[in-house]
């Protein structure tokens, strides 16, 4: 009994986390239509940078949470120049998107490489989260609730911007009909910009707050794509409630099938996304067929 | 036209004479790497480039084909026995993936090939019992057809040169039939196509059956090439990497794969030894071929050949008593 309550904490923390990733993913691909394969990289990239400042490796030591924030800026500025820069010139281009993206995936786990070496980088929690809660016998870690509490924090911030601000509905309109929300005025190109950059930052900040659990390595960026895909493709692209269901379903498969089918785990990981495209392919909650 | 005749033929001359004047085994084993990854790359660029349908999986249906030659020589069969029981096995692997694959086209074409190769390597890395998991399968030996030992560097670069040239060919044709141009009819005008009586699905259909019959033909020479299989073959980076190959040259021309396959494995191999970041290098090299040349090599140097050649002409016919013969 302990061991299946532990093991479902462990799997809604892990949703937590995907849902960070995933939401920004999949704003990008409901409103720009781009299969924006360097997501995990930015999450790699604000893995690596936040724990560049909370062990004080340029010899600046800051605060969990400060650093957090320093690598959430830094990373979606990235995007937001990427943005601007790159994808912006390659408009319905999906080879060329694909081609873009993922050569900036090969440059910057090659960045990370060269910056912070091979070896695995370990991540102290906070100091104020390291104790344990306990609920009668069983022992929970701070610091995993804590993360199940940030990521429901993240998820009613989103969905009030989304849907009681002006920006929110100017975004909901670019993902639902581009080409209209021009017509009457949104200047959509600057959505996207600012979408882009909120995406990157997410995932950025998934990052450092998943470095206590996970650590940063060398293949984090390829660990963590093909999750968010599978969470975007089940919930529906564009869909933030989509990507909040999908990142919890997919917590407790990718949990459970460790546990449980270790030989078969990815394939138990991939099969209810294929299923969901063969018999649903708009996702269980998107409104549009990707 | 005849320009284009002496070219190739220029080009058939140096394939063939390459190992005597190429400096070395190492780099002639280059050459038979670039070949055969060519053949794989001919064989996506007919679903990317002619049938505008962008695959993220090719290097999924590569391993099932390389690991089903493992296997079987590992059951003890015969090289013949092995290669086509693994080309078999390569296009019934195909066709599933076809039949789940194609109800979508864009994007979710894109995500369905994706999850499918991920699911392929998930098997590969995990299910240890049939693919040795991480550890891999190895061949222990190479075929000798005719009574030539492939265990040569130089012999097996020949073997890969005659099914590289073959597949060149079946390619060429497969362009100019009824069904290639009816395959672009459907990458531009896939509702027209329905409307003029075409089954636009059974011809993305046949396309993929074509592409996983040359994915399959490299797979086999690749794996008696590196003489190992493992997971890492069919991971998502193996399959970015011939699709960046196939965009790289210039998708849906017939030259494009093969110089984005000589472009991917001479940085991969060759440059490598001498940068040690030569992954940055790809990723760079990448990102400015779609600012500067957004529709690849082949077709951009062509272009930018073009536009020089025109404003020669444009000069010469501006001098006094220019050539004014041709317009």
């Amino acid at each position: 009994m302990t061991f299946w309550l532990v093991l479902a904490v462990n799997s809604i923390t892990f949703g937590g986390l995907l849902f960070l990733l995933s939401a920004g993913f999949s704003l990008i691909f409901g409103l720009m239509r781009i299969p924006n394969l360097t997501h995990g990289s930015l999450f790699m990239l604000g893995a690596y940078i936040g724990a560049t400042f909370v062990i004080g490796m340029l010899g600046v030591k800051l605060n969990f949470w400060l650093a957090a924030l320093l690598a959430t800026l830094a990373v979606a500025m990235m995007g937001a120049l990427a943005e601007r820069l790159l994808l912006r010139r390659l408009p319905g281009d999906q080879m060329a998107q694909v081609l873009v993206t993922l050569g900036l995936s090969f440059m910057a786990a090659d960045f990370c490489l060269m910056v912070w070496g091979g070896d695995p980088l370990s991540v102290n929690t906070p100091s104020t989260l390291t104790g344990f809660a306990r609920f009668g016998a069983l022992v929970f870690p701070n610091y995993r609730l804590a993360i199940i509490v940030i990521a429901v924090i993240v998820a009613i911030a989103l969905w009030l911007l989304l849907e009681r601000t002006r920006l929110g509905a100017m975004i909901r309109a670019g993902v639902d009909d581009p080409d209209m929300a021009r017509v009457v005025g949104i200047r959509v190109s600057q959505l996207f910009t600012i979408v882009f950059a909120l995406g990157a930052g997410l995932a950025a900040f998934a990052g450092i707050i998943g470095g206590p659990i996970l650590s940063v390595y060398p293949g984090l960026d390829q660990d963590m794509l093909p999750l968010a895909l599978v969470v975007v493709i089940l919930g529906g692209t564009g869909s933030l409630l989509g990507s909040f269901v999908g990142s919890i379903i997919v917590g407790f498969i990718y949990n459970f099938g460790q546990a449980l089918l270790p030989e078969l785990a990815y394939f138990v990981l991939f099969l209810p996304m294929l299923l969901v495209l063969l018999l649903r392919p708009q996702g269980l909650f998107g409104r549009h067929v990707p | 036209m005849s320009q284009r005749i002496f070219a190739l033929l220029v080009a058939f001359v140096v394939l063939v004479t390459l190992p005597y004047w190429m400096a070395g085994v190492y780099y002639v084993n280059v050459a038979s790497q670039i070949l055969f990854y060519a053949i794989f790359a001919i064989g996506l660029n007919v679903l990317a480039g002619y049938g505008g349908l962008v695959s993220l999986g090719h290097a999924g249906l590569f391993g099932v084909t390389a690991y089903a030659t493992g296997y079987m020589l590992q059951l003890g069969f015969g090289h013949t026995v092995s290669i086509i029981a693994a080309l078999i096995v390569g296009l019934i692997a195909m066709a599933i993936y076809a039949l789940l694959s194609l109800r979508s086209t864009g994007i979710g074409f894109i995500m369905i090939t994706l999850a499918l190769g991920e699911i392929l390597w998930g098997l590969a890395y995990r299910w240890i019992s049939l693919t040795g998991g991480d550890n891999g399968l190895s061949v222990k030996t190479r075929p000798e057809p005719f009574g030539f030992p492939l265990a040569d560097a130089n012999t097996f670069y020949y073997a890969t040169l005659v099914v590289f040239l073959l597949s060149l060919a079946a390619m060429t044709i497969f362009v100019r039939s009824p069904l290639g141009a009816a395959l672009m009819g459907t990458r531009d005008q896939p509702r027209r196509m329905t409307t003029l009586g075409y089954h636009v699905w059974a011809i993305r259909f046949y396309a993929c059956i074509f592409s996983g019959l040359l994915t399959a033909v490299s797979a086999v020479l690749f794996v008696y090439y590196t003489q190992f299989i493992s997971p890492q073959t069919l991971a998502l980076t193996s399959s970015a990497e011939v699709l960046l190959m196939v965009i790289s040259g210039g998708a849906g021309t017939l030259l494009g794969p093969i110089v984005g396959s000589a472009l991917v494995v001479v940085v991969k191999t060759v440059v490598s030894g001498y940068i040690e970041r030569w992954n940055f290098l790809l990723g760079a090299i990448f990102v400015a071929i779609v600012i500067l040349m957004p529709e690849g090599l082949v077709p951009g140097s062509v272009r930018l050949w073009r536009m020089a050649w025109r404003k020669r002409e444009r000069r010469a016919s501006t001098l006094p008593g220019g050539a004014e013969a041709n317009p």
